[in-house]
């Protein structure tokens, strides 16, 4: 499939191109309170949204299914201090065996 | 003070815990529809791992791949900021700073901005960032070759996994209220859209519009 190739190379240019400007353009360039905002922001909008278009949308609607309960699931691990790697395998394995139920 | 032993250690030791979630990223991705190829170029090319998730998560929703590379690009704009702080302290000429600037991520990061010394800063940039590089993409491989015998991402509950993963990569920037709203507003705006908009914008366009309350609504007392 070429275009996901295509998305591959936009992906490659656009995350090094901000890793090198981070490094090289003087910092007065980007250190107004309101970029600083933003750049605390963005990640946070774009994550809630992520979320929940992951574990609810299907094929154009939205869907309630074992995906929510592994969300919950990986909720409670992480308020319980657990890791991002089990937190991440319990989540997969609530909803698999939901699912065989 | 920290020693130099001790800044190699815990960079050492959050390389490993870092690293070995590339297994997750691995084995989500090629059952996604991305071959092992395109997984381990990303892993090793793009090396910042919430965009990468983010990518899949859009291609596996059925979403256009240049939408899913343009959010996850602007996922990565932090890094911007990572090297911002980190220019000072790591103190680099020109090569250097192209050399360095692939291992510009969230750890490598919090693992140098904290150091008092422009040799411990280095440290634990260095060891941070190329554990994780290694380990990352070794473990990246081993989960694609896994994935790709998997096929189906609902098999084994790998798209719940996907939702997981993201709500670990948020979890830590949760700290106030304000961020907290800003995140639900862009969920729910995500959500309204995902029956009225092409898979992959309601990502960018709720996001985009989370930004834009938070940039607006300036909580008095920051919590």
């Amino acid at each position: 499939m070429t275009s996901l190739w295509v998305g591959i190379a936009i992906m490659i240019v656009g995350c090094f191109a901000l890793k090198y400007a981070g490094l090289s353009v003087p910092e007065r360039v980007l250190n107004h309170p309101a970029t600083v905002r933003a750049a605390d922001l963005i990640p946070v909008a774009l994550l809630g949204a992520l979320i929940a278009v992951q574990v609810f949308a299907h094929d154009g609607s939205l869907r309630i299914d074992a995906r929510l309960l592994g969300l919950v699931v990986a909720a409670v691990l992480l308020t319980l201090r657990v890791p991002f790697l089990p937190v991440v395998f319990a989540a997969a394995l609530v909803a698999a065996l939901v699912r065989m139920g | 003070m920290s020693t130099d032993r001790s800044v190699i250690v815990d960079s050492l030791g959050v390389g490993l815990a870092t690293g070995a979630y590339g297994v997750s990223f691995g084995a989500i991705s090629a059952a996604s529809g991305l071959d092992v190829l395109q997984t381990c170029v990303l892993s090793l090319l793009v090396f910042t791992g919430a965009s990468q998730f983010a990518f899949i998560g859009i291609i596996a929703s059925g979403g256009n791949p240049v939408t899913g590379a343009l959010t996850a690009v602007l996922l990565g704009s932090r890094n911007l900021f990572y090297g911002l702080s980190l220019a000072q302290k790591l103190d680099l000429k020109g090569s250097q700073r192209l050399a360095s600037a692939h291992f510009v991520i969230d750890e490598s990061t919090a693992m140098a901005v904290t150091r008092e010394t422009t040799r411990q800063t280095r440290l634990g940039f260095y060891w941070t960032g190329i554990s994780i590089f290694v380990l990352w993409n070794l473990m990246t491989f081993v989960g694609a070759l896994a994935g790709a015998k998997i096929g189906d991402p609902q098999t084994y509950g790998l798209d719940a996994a996907v939702g997981a993963a993201f709500l670990g990569l948020l979890w830590p920037r949760l700290t106030s209220w304000h961020a907290r709203l800003v995140a639900l507003f862009g969920a729910a705006v995500a959500m309204g859209l995902v029956p009225l908009t092409a898979a992959g914008l309601p990502i960018i366009l709720g996001g985009g519009a989370a930004v834009v309350l938070g940039m607006l609504w300036r909580p008095k007392v920051s919590a």
